[in-house]
């Protein structure tokens, strides 16, 4: 299964320093257009913003970039991403630790970094929708993913939440990552934004 | 990851309520003894139809819990972006669902004969016909969970779409636990044709469940 996974990562991957690329992508969700013609590359080091009102297909195109759901035209290009939305994905009665173990990579500094490594034996069903979060952008930092998808990475999240996401970001970019988040509210540092249903 | 996934699956299964289906398997052999009456002989020559049907019926019970928690709580999600096929996925989920199933019932199928009034050379057929049988039983739940997954009311269909499905196999397993060799390798088939069919039936509607 590892050796598929890594075959069918190495065979999307766009060209060198291109993490995602859109050409021509439309989507359509329940019989209404949410977008067409899109066009977008992300590079090494960049980071999107994808904004827009409620409805306006901000979720959707996140998962149309993690692959789970199909462009109805276009085509897109993009190697291992990691993805952070509303689902939790943990095991609710294990220690947070251990039902992040589960994803693997390095839980311990993911959790560390995002301030929620003294949560490490409290059982996943007792956090608060703020730790919740925390959780969830620990298993993306964890995940090693050159490309991480954030989905309003910023609900929930108290004020030294937010600053540790934005280093977290911020180190990942640097290290030659990229980032789309899809975010209502502005993002602390340097990001394109994509304005949706305009 | 999938080898993590059936570890997962397999202690949820043993934590959370594994004894469950087996008491309910206990529970229907032994109201049969109540419904068709003491007589030795008739219990004796029901007993493995009645064993099969309680083996079906148990191995429904946790239906809902195989497939849409999973869904719903996004881990099927995630298993896809680390590049996990739905179908090694589902296969993954069948085995890990006969593991915590199939063994606790071939025990409890010793007291069940018991109650039966089973002998010895039924209980070994019916045993050997279980073991046969249940990984189609868990493969053909498993992809009946995946198609169900997210709808209203999905234990009440599943049983609807289960039962009819579970037809060749209660033919065939209970003729082979009657001592009939040839329906022992037609219902080895089936259950095979199953177990291989299954996790593609299932892949296909974790997919479908996305959109």
């Amino acid at each position: 299964m590892e050796g598929q996974a890594q075959d069918t990562a190495a065979q999307s991957t766009a060209p060198t320093g291109s993490q995602l690329r859109f050409s021509g992508v439309a989507l359509q969700r329940g019989g209404r257009l949410l977008f067409e013609g899109l066009n977008l590359e992300l590079r090494s080091g960049d980071g999107l913003q994808v904004a827009g009102p409620n409805g306006s297909g901000k979720s959707s195109l996140l998962r149309l970039a993690a692959g789970l759901l199909r462009a109805d035209a276009g085509e897109i290009e993009r190697g291992q991403v990691a993805l952070a939305d509303d689902s939790l994905a943990l095991d609710r009665d294990l220690p947070l630790a251990r039902a992040l173990a589960f994803w693997g990579g390095p839980v311990k500094a993911a959790m560390d970094a995002i301030g929620i490594a003294h949560l490490a034996l409290v059982p996943v069903r007792l956090l608060s929708s703020g730790q919740q979060k925390r959780a969830t952008l620990a298993r993306v930092a964890a995940s090693e993913a050159p490309l991480w998808l954030l989905d309003e990475p910023l609900n929930a999240l108290d004020a030294e939440g937010a600053e540790r996401l934005s280093q977290l970001i911020a180190r990942h970019r640097q290290s030659g990552g990229a980032v789309v988040a899809a975010s209502h509210q502005p993002l602390p540092g340097d990001w394109r934004v994509l304005e949706l249903g305009r | 990851m999938i080898g993590r996934l059936i570890a997962r699956d397999v202690r949820r299964g043993f934590t959370g309520a594994a004894w469950l289906p087996i008491a309910f398997f206990l529970l229907v052999a032994t109201l049969m003894p109540f419904a068709i009456g003491p007589d030795a002989g008739l219990l004796g020559r029901v007993g493995a139809g009645a064993l099969w049907i309680a083996a079906l019926t148990a191995a429904l019970l946790p239906i809902e819990r195989l497939i849409e928690p999973d869904r719903a709580d996004g881990v099927l999600d995630q298993l896809a972006l680390r590049g996990c096929a739905e179908e090694s996925i589902a296969a993954g989920k069948v085995l890990a669902h006969w593991v915590t199933f199939a063994p606790l019932l071939l025990l409890a199928a010793l007291p069940a004969s018991a109650l039966l009034g089973m002998d010895g050379r039924t209980l070994l057929r019916t045993e050997l016909a279980l073991a046969i049988g249940t990984p189609g039983l868990a493969a053909m739940t498993v992809a009946v969970a995946a198609v169900t997954a997210g709808m209203p009311r999905a234990a009440s269909l599943a049983a609807v779409l289960l039962f009819p499905l579970a037809v060749p196999l209660l033919i065939f397993g209970a003729a082979s636990s009657g001592g009939n060799s040839g329906g022992l390798l037609l219902e080895a088939a089936i259950s095979l044709l199953l177990t291989a069919g299954a996790p593609f039936v299932a892949g296909a509607a974790i997919r479908a469940a996305r959109s």
